[in-house]
């Protein structure tokens, strides 16, 4: 395997002592969708503020950013400066508050584009202009002009998308860009991004709580509970075979498009709060198959197939027998 | 646009009138001012015929009457005290008040925005502390107050200034300093919450997000959204350039339009006071209608007109 595009590597944060993530492992190819999901509260959005600085001071961030090998981590802004934007672009859940409300729209692509690919005048105007026409953005040479106020709550999406575009990044985090959005419009931002990243070999980390549009737009998984990554698997992997009982419980919950209808089933209780983290594993009080070892110490990651892990003491035995038998 | 000024200047009519009707009532329900200006021991005879010659045994309606009709045709009445015109009185004051104000509105200005600015740009910091506490203290401290205390310090301890007067420059600077300093921590105050509600907004982490550099984030980005509601309160210190200074002329016996205010409401002079409060509300209405105004150049939503998507 070719060295990843960004490497995560036991990954802290905590706000005023209470801990937010709690040793995030993750990796990324480029050109690679990953989506990352989780409950609200969970890391999912923490979890790339962090990589990319952008948590408030308060925050204390420890750990490994790396991205093609330079550490981010404690990098010097100007570092930090050139990596946001150019080669890792991010966009919001709320995109009508994302964008600066007193400034046009095509200013605030023109300025993305001046800092990263030093286009000005006439020239960023020009390629704004074709950024908006590309994201779909109707008659894009008049609403360059146009305040966010005067833009729907899609298109104001697809304007932080072009914004995001124009420092021409290798790299689109996508925090939870539809939740905000009517759901014919989510579809369609979705399969903008879709075709964006297959046009530009883009890598992508979708971050959602909706398991639905993570399927639809991702090749790899990662379910996130708690401040950790609980299972990583290839999607289809994912939806298959579940090993994490909290992966099993966010598939039980959605209800099966083919087949008997069933009960769709809630996992009791609500996430432990940051100061009252259980010692072991934080789902064991709310998980169904929890056993008397799962409350004495956090289970590490257990491979659980090809590029499939998840972090459960149940799946290590299975494993063992299973590797026993063979 | 025009139909939004339209609007404004009417209202602002209509403020005038209300200032001005009730300026006329309580004053002439407040005591007598035949009484007053002729001192107690006049005889009646005196007082009454001081009475008839300004009006005043009229009914309260026809004096209300005649006094708008005057102020219409450009008449704002004369000083019962020594028959002078009121508004020539008046605006022979305005220049010492000036002297007063435009100072200390620089001073206000300033000091009050960059260590509001600086405030919250180093939230919780020693900075912010030390700012926030003298910014309580400028605030909550009377102006009547704060100018005493100059005044012992520097007045009669030090013996550096003058305590009153208008002798020189030297006498205003406790006064300009004492209407300075409490503006100058209500206007901090002002914008460094002001500043701190922009700086948790979205689009400042999309700046960020986007590779604009700290200090360009800072400039470009929270400030001009921090300026929208700070506009309000400066708006509102360009309207009491006029009157904002009544307690601390007083203070420093300055010979402006604030201590005219203070003798003529004490002597019952009803036409100076009325054209002071009428000056004061046409500043304060002037100041309100630029500071609207102002808002539609600062805001992009509140421009008229404005295009809406349909998708």
């Amino acid at each position: 395997m070719t060295a990843p595009l960004v490497s995560l590597r036991d990954l802290h944060v905590s706000f005023d002592g209470q801990p937010a993530l709690r040793g995030i492992d993750l990796d990324l190819a480029r050109g690679e969708a990953l989506g990352l999901v989780g409950e609200s509260g969970c890391g999912k959005s923490v979890t790339w503020l962090a990589a990319l600085g952008l948590l408030p001071g308060k925050a204390r961030v420890t750990g490994s950013v790396k991205l093609d090998g330079q550490e981010l981590l404690g990098a010097p802004p100007a570092t930090l400066e050139r990596v946001r934007g150019g080669r890792v672009a991010m966009i919001f859940q709320d995109p009508a508050s994302s964008l600066n409300p007193v400034h046009r729209v095509g200013t605030q692509i023109m300025e993305a584009l001046a800092l990263h690919r030093g286009i000005t005048g006439a020239a960023a105007r020009a390629e704004a202009r074709r950024l908006l026409d590309l994201v779909g953005i109707p008659d894009a040479a008049r609403r360059i002009d146009a305040y966010p106020h005067e833009f729907s709550g899609g298109q104001n999406q697809r304007a932080m998308i072009a914004m995001a575009l124009a420092g021409d990044p290798e790299m689109l985090v996508a925090d939870e860009p539809t939740t905000a959005l009517d759901v014919t419009i989510q579809a369609q931002i979705l399969e903008l991004l879709r075709a964006l990243r297959r046009e530009r070999n883009m890598a992508l980390v979708l971050i959602s709580h909706d398991l639905g549009v993570v399927a639809d737009s991702c090749e790899r998984v990662a379910v996130m509970y708690a401040g950790r990554i609980v299972e990583e698997a290839p999607v289809e992997r994912l939806f298959d075979g579940p090993a994490h009982p909290y992966a099993q419980g966010l598939l039980g919950a959605l209800p099966p498009l083919d087949g008997a209808r069933r009960r769709l089933s809630a996992i009791p209780g609500g996430v432990p709060e940051p100061w009252a983290m259980p010692k072991g594993c934080a789902f064991a009080p709310r998980c169904p198959a929890r056993m008397g070892a799962c409350e004495a110490e956090m289970p590490s990651d257990v491979p659980v197939g090809p590029a499939h892990r998840a972090a459960c003491l149940r799946v290590a035995p299975a494993r063992m027998t299973a590797m026993q038998h063979a | 646009m025009l139909r939004f000024t339209a609007t404004r200047l009417v209202r602002a009519a209509i403020t005038i009138v209300m200032v001005v009707t009730f300026a006329f009532v309580v004053l002439r329900l407040s005591g007598d001012p035949a009484q007053i200006i002729m001192g107690a021991d006049a005889p009646p005879e005196a007082v009454d015929a001081f009475r008839t010659a300004w009006g005043l045994d009229e009914p309260l309606w026809v004096q209300y009457i005649s006094y708008f009709g005057a102020i219409f045709s450009g008449d704002l009445g004369r000083s019962m005290r020594d028959g002078r015109e009121a508004i020539v009185l008046v605006l022979e004051r305005i220049p010492a008040t000036l002297a007063l104000t435009v100072p200390a509105l620089v001073i206000k200005l300033a000091l009050g925005i960059p260590a509001g600015i600086l405030a919250a740009l180093y939230r919780n910091s020693a900075l912010d502390r030390a700012v926030m506490m003298f910014a309580v203290a400028g605030f909550t401290i009377p102006s009547f107050v704060l100018g005493l205390l100059l005044v012992l310090l520097f007045a009669v301890q030090l013996g550096w200034l003058p305590s009153g007067g208008q002798e020189s420059w030297r006498h205003a600077i406790l006064p300009v300093i004492t209407l300075g300093i409490g503006g100058a921590a209500a206007l901090a105050r002002f914008t460094r919450s002001a500043m701190l509600e922009v700086l948790g907004q979205p689009y400042i982490r999309t700046a960020s997000a986007k590779g604009v550099a700290w200090r360009r984030v800072v400039a470009n980005h929270a400030l001009p959204n921090a300026a929208i509601p700070t506009v309000t309160i400066i708006g509102f210190m360009f309207g009491s350039l006029i009157a904002g200074a009544v307690v601390v002329e007083s203070v420093f016996s300055w010979p402006g339009v604030g201590r005219l205010l203070v003798t003529a409401v004490a002597n019952r002079d009803l036409a100076v006071v009325q054209c002071i409060l009428l000056l004061v509300a046409m500043t304060m209405i002037t100041a309100n209608l630029v500071v609207d105004l102002l808002y539609g150049v600062l805001d992009p939503r509140l421009r008229g007109g404005a295009r809406k998507a349909e998708a």
